[in-house]
């Protein structure tokens, strides 16, 4: 028998069949739908005259378009209330399960999925929405589609795709002080830039990611997309099955029992072939932040802006970028001043990252020039930050709690960062623009983002721990 | 959504020498609002064509007269980022129906050819090429060949051939999609759900 990577193994059994000179039809065991990507999808079967053909695989949650305030009031702006609306009302028409604005298991789609048991090893999974490459934390092939790939899952349960190449990225070693997932996956992407891994699948081995909770795990898969992959995945194991154990749609019984023995045979055979392999030593990292304007632009905290003649990006393309955000090659990006401080995201908004936000600002307070929005993943997430204490910890500390939802990430709600202002972000991409038009974002973990929150500029965690 | 067949298409081309042109940039976020799918050529680019109050700004080059037509050419890894097909549609509706750059992102890549907008993968050589001849003449026009996969500069007679997959080109050149192909192969698939959890 040849021997398969943990992809392979996945992808080979989703395989309904291999076009000739074509992609592969491959099924989809589990399809998450928003209210953004989804409503000219419900359109197109409309005009065909077709129904979701396995509506039960299907799940609907309203989560970027969302308000992260007075959840219970209707929503002002027109425009978002119509999505919501359409959401709710094709949900409704097909038999697809809804989790609406108010619902208990409302939230962000690549949070919700995992915390209620949806996302499970071995599966395929897809969203109309890039970051679903979270899910692969699981061991699961989970990757964003456009709409008319949306379309194509509610009528058929497949996708039509090229099997992507294999790549498997290593990490040895033990992480330094402060060093969280966020910080080993912006390393990874600013080693290899935003591009490096375009036309592959990833595969995070080594006892860095071994050592790693699910939610440090699911960090990292999210930021797969951010280096160009089309999804990463790490094999499951005793950590992953302590967490689906018990969650409300994993399996119970003696199927729990039977599916953790197919779990368990989800790794990737010693000796089977990548065609690309990059290894990297945990002890090189430290806390990360990016300068530029995409994902890659990013170095270690004690670092300066990089040259221009060191970078991987074209001279005016970095150019440009630096141009942007206002900084200048070879600055230290030590002591400069922010703005906005966002914790939240399908990337950072699980209850890990509040608990490692609340350990930096513990008896400390918001610095005057600081607006933070504190934004849990799910009311699951804002239900154990209140439970565990922390959001008192906050509150001391003069912060305040939102709502769930995507909020600043993407800022379509009213979560905007004014033009000129300097975020530091939690959340996944510093686009220009991405946090509002003319907004400027520093990517980092959780733990930079506290620290930036308590002394009003770009300060290195460690000094705290 | 049914498209319209692509073959040969012929046309002077609009320049965008840039790498990395993420998707947030083709259409920020703020324009996905709607539940059909009009007007999002109104808001390509948005931010990189229009000011704050709404003009435009004329350093921008779809703002620039000089340059028109059905091509698009753009630096390396052109849209990055979010899998919003919103961008794809957004190029489409605003009238170009090629994009030539010497790598794209893969959904993006994926979401124009479901939408019939062909992504042509040119050599960063060739790239650089089409780019001085529009450079030099902003008229030049670029020949886009799908059934013999090649894209020619008309003026020098340079050419270059491009990869397609054998199914996607026979979709693009019959204006086909991906769901007509499943909609063929429904019972199969629910012979293969019941094998699924």
């Amino acid at each position: 028998m040849s021997k398969k990577t943990l992809f392979d193994k996945v992808w080979d059994a989703h395989m309904v069949k291999h076009i000739e000179d074509g992609p592969d039809v491959l099924f989809i065991d589990r399809h998450f739908i928003h209210e953004v990507t989804s409503p000219v999808a419900f359109l197109g079967l409309e005009s065909r005259g077709i129904g979701v053909l396995f509506p039960e695989r299907t799940f609907a949650t309203a989560d970027h378009n969302t308000p992260t305030i007075n959840q219970h009031l209707p929503v002002e702006d027109p425009l978002s209330a119509n999505q919501l609306k359409a959401l709710e009302t094709n949900s409704g028409k097909y038999g697809i399960s809804h989790w609406g604005l108010g619902n208990p298991k409302n939230g962000i789609v690549h949070v919700v999925g995992p915390e209620n048991g949806i996302t499970q090893p071995g599966m395929t999974i897809v969203c109309g929405d890039s970051h679903t490459s979270t899910h692969g934390a699981f061991g699961a092939i989970a990757f964003g589609i456009g709409t008319s790939e949306v379309e194509m899952v509610l009528a058929s349960q497949c996708i039509m795709q090229p099997k992507p190449k294999r790549m498997r990225i290593n990490v040895n070693g033990k992480l330094g002080k402060a060093v969280t997932p966020k910080d080993v996956t912006l390393y990874i992407i600013s080693q290899i830039s935003a591009s490096g891994a375009t036309g592959y699948f990833a595969e995070y081995a080594g006892d860095v990611f071994e050592n790693m909770t699910m939610e440090g795990r699911m960090t990292v898969c999210n930021m797969s997309i951010e280096m160009g992959a089309r999804g990463g995945m790490i094999a499951p194991d005793e950590t992953t099955f302590a967490f689906l154990e018990g969650r409300e749609q994993s399996p119970k019984g003696e199927e729990w029992t039977r599916q953790v023995a197919y779990w368990k045979t989800l790794k990737t055979d010693e000796g089977a072939e990548f065609d690309l392999e990059l290894t990297y030593d945990a002890a090189d990292i430290e806390p990360q932040i990016t300068y530029g304007t995409n994902p890659g632009l990013g170095t270690g905290i004690s670092r300066n802006i990089p040259k221009a003649s060191d970078v991987k990006d074209g001279e005016a393309s970095y150019k440009k970028s630096l141009a942007y955000m206002g900084f200048n090659e070879g600055e230290s990006m030590i002591g400069k001043e922010v703005d906005y401080v966002f914790l939240g995201s399908c990337t950072n908004g699980r209850i890990e990252d509040f608990r490692a936000f609340a350990s930096i600002v513990k008896g400390r307070k918001k610095a005057d020039n600081i607006t933070a929005w504190l934004v849990p993943g799910s009311h699951i997430v804002e239900a154990q930050i209140k439970e565990e204490g922390i959001l008192d910890i906050l509150t001391e500390a003069g912060f305040a709690l939102r709502q769930p939802g995507c909020s600043a990430c993407l800022a379509m709600n009213d979560d905007k960062v004014p033009a000129g202002k300097l975020a530091v972000s939690t959340s996944n991409r510093n686009f220009e623009g991405r946090q509002g038009p003319n907004s400027k974002t520093l990517l980092a973990s959780p733990l930079v983002a506290a620290a930036a929150a308590v002394t009003g500029k770009v300060t290195d965690p460690r000094v705290f721990l | 959504m049914a498209y319209d067949s692509f073959n040969i298409l012929t046309s002077s081309c609009v320049p965008l020498p840039l790498e990395n042109v993420d998707t947030d940039q083709i259409i920020p976020a703020r324009f996905l609002k709607a539940t059909k799918r009009e007007g999002f050529g109104d808001n390509l680019f948005r931010d990189w064509r229009y000011n704050g109050d709404d003009t435009p700004k004329t350093d921008f080059v779809l703002n620039n007269p000089t340059y028109s037509g059905k091509i698009l050419v753009a630096g390396r890894n052109f849209g990055s980022g979010s899998s919003r097909e919103h961008a794809a549609w957004a190029i489409y509706d605003y009238g170009f129906r090629c994009v030539i750059s010497s790598f794209f992102a893969d959904i993006f890549k994926g979401n124009s050819l479901n939408i019939g907008i062909l992504p042509v993968t040119v050599s960063p050589e060739f790239l650089d090429k089409i780019f001085r001849c529009i450079e030099s003449d902003p008229k030049t026009e670029v020949i886009v060949d799908l059934p013999n996969q090649k894209v020619t500069i008309a003026a020098t007679g340079e050419s270059e051939s491009f990869d397609i997959n054998g199914y996607k080109k026979h979709n693009m050149t019959n204006g086909f999609d991906d769901i007509d192909y499943l909609q063929s192969m429904k019972a199969e698939i629910a012979e293969f759900e019941k094998t699924r959890i």
